[in-house]
């Protein structure tokens, strides 16, 4: 991304999709955009489901880290990390080879499929 | 010739250890600059009781000496870790904060993706801090590692540990790093950052027009002088008798 640091992933925040899917690695004009946060506040942080527009169509989304720092011993990456998701939770691709913070295990019951296909963590 | 008849293997003579006995031995004298106070008009209690407690989680846990640019091996307790364990390996590009909040941020690049930790030194969810690589760099502070090319801040992560003397002084790593193009998170040719360790290959009017917000003032201003070599003094009496006990 161009533009600065800011509050990590809000409305049109350019994001980088690390999963193995055809539709996230597919190559388009547009970088794939935040266009809504499933929270209170606008603000997502890892962890929290947020709704794509990639190549033209609305997909949900998992955040799996974010350039904004967190709490202190979680990892801060260096561009905005998303998985693609379908609306139950399962995950669009098939391999995560990016690392993914240990956080995320705290919500195993919800996000236990895309653990299982995460490779490295951190 | 062996009792055998067969001739030894030839052994080398062991490697001679080169101690200039003309220069003093002095141990390496090395106060983690978390136990300097910051200047201000706080009671001086607060830090000694502080110190204090510092002195008594390095009593219980080793915390080496290290610099910024040193390459480390933090282990964690994480609960949400297989093993229970977290061990991560990265250059320490900046040393924060003061007294037992004092921090270091981590970076490493991780399958293509860099990674920043921020760990706090007397946390008591560090198990060990594992020094790999003793050395400091031609700055204070690494940030601009984030806008250099991800070669200069990957690191093995099994890598194993460069020994290093105890008297001897700490090498410093005189690399100049090669930026990614700009823009860049912060302008590095500013002379507000004074930064070293950077290869600008910037024109030379871009590094012209960067010295216009240079502040050449501030190095005389005495109202921010802080001498901090009497109050090191003290404190490093402090801490190394108490440390020794």
């Amino acid at each position: 991304s161009i533009t600065g640091v800011c509050q990590a992933i809000q409305k049109l925040t350019r994001v980088r999709v690390v999963d193995n899917s055809a539709l996230g690695n597919a190559p388009y004009h547009r970088p794939p955009k935040c266009i809504h946060v499933y929270n209170k506040a606008g603000v997502g942080k890892v962890g929290d489901k947020i709704l794509l527009a990639i190549k033209g169509e609305k997909k949900k989304a998992l955040i799996v880290g974010h350039k904004m720092p967190g709490p202190t011993m979680t990892p801060r990456f260096d561009s905005n990390n998303v998985v693609l998701i379908e609306d139950n939770g399962n995950p669009v691709g098939t391999r995560i080879k990016t690392p993914i913070p240990y956080i995320l295990r705290r919500r195993e019951g919800e996000f236990s499929k895309v653990l299982a296909i995460a490779r490295n963590f951190v | 010739v062996n009792s055998d008849g067969k001739p030894t293997k030839f052994q080398p003579p062991p490697k001679p250890v080169i101690i200039d006995k003309r220069r003093p031995q002095e141990e390496r004298r090395f106060l983690s600059p978390e136990f300097i106070p910051p200047r201000g008009r706080t009671n001086p209690l607060k830090y000694y009781m502080e110190r204090k407690d510092m002195i008594q989680r390095r009593k219980v846990f080793n915390i080496p000496e290290f610099y910024v640019g040193s390459i480390l091996a933090v282990t964690t307790a994480d609960p949400y870790a297989s093993d229970k364990v977290n061990r991560f390996v990265g250059i320490c590009i900046q040393r924060g904060g003061k007294g037992l909040g004092a921090t270091f941020v981590l970076r490493n690049v991780i399958e293509g993706q860099g990674v920043e930790i921020c760990y706090e030194m007397y946390s008591p969810r560090i198990q060990a801090i594992e020094v790999l690589k003793l050395e400091k760099r031609l700055d204070d502070n690494l940030m601009y590692l984030r806008d250099a090319l991800p070669e200069y801040s990957t690191f093995d992560v099994n890598m194993k540990p460069v020994s290093h003397l105890d008297h001897e002084e700490v090498p410093v790593n005189k690399l100049q790093v090669r930026m990614k193009p700009k823009p860049w998170s912060k302008r590095w040719e500013r002379p507000q950052f004074n930064i070293k360790g950077i290869k600008f290959e910037l024109p030379e009017e871009k590094m012209k027009a960067a010295q216009k917000w240079s502040k050449p003032w501030l190095e005389f201003d005495m109202m921010r002088e802080y001498d901090t070599s009497k109050i090191e003094e003290k404190i490093w009496k402090e801490v190394s008798e108490a440390l020794r006990k």
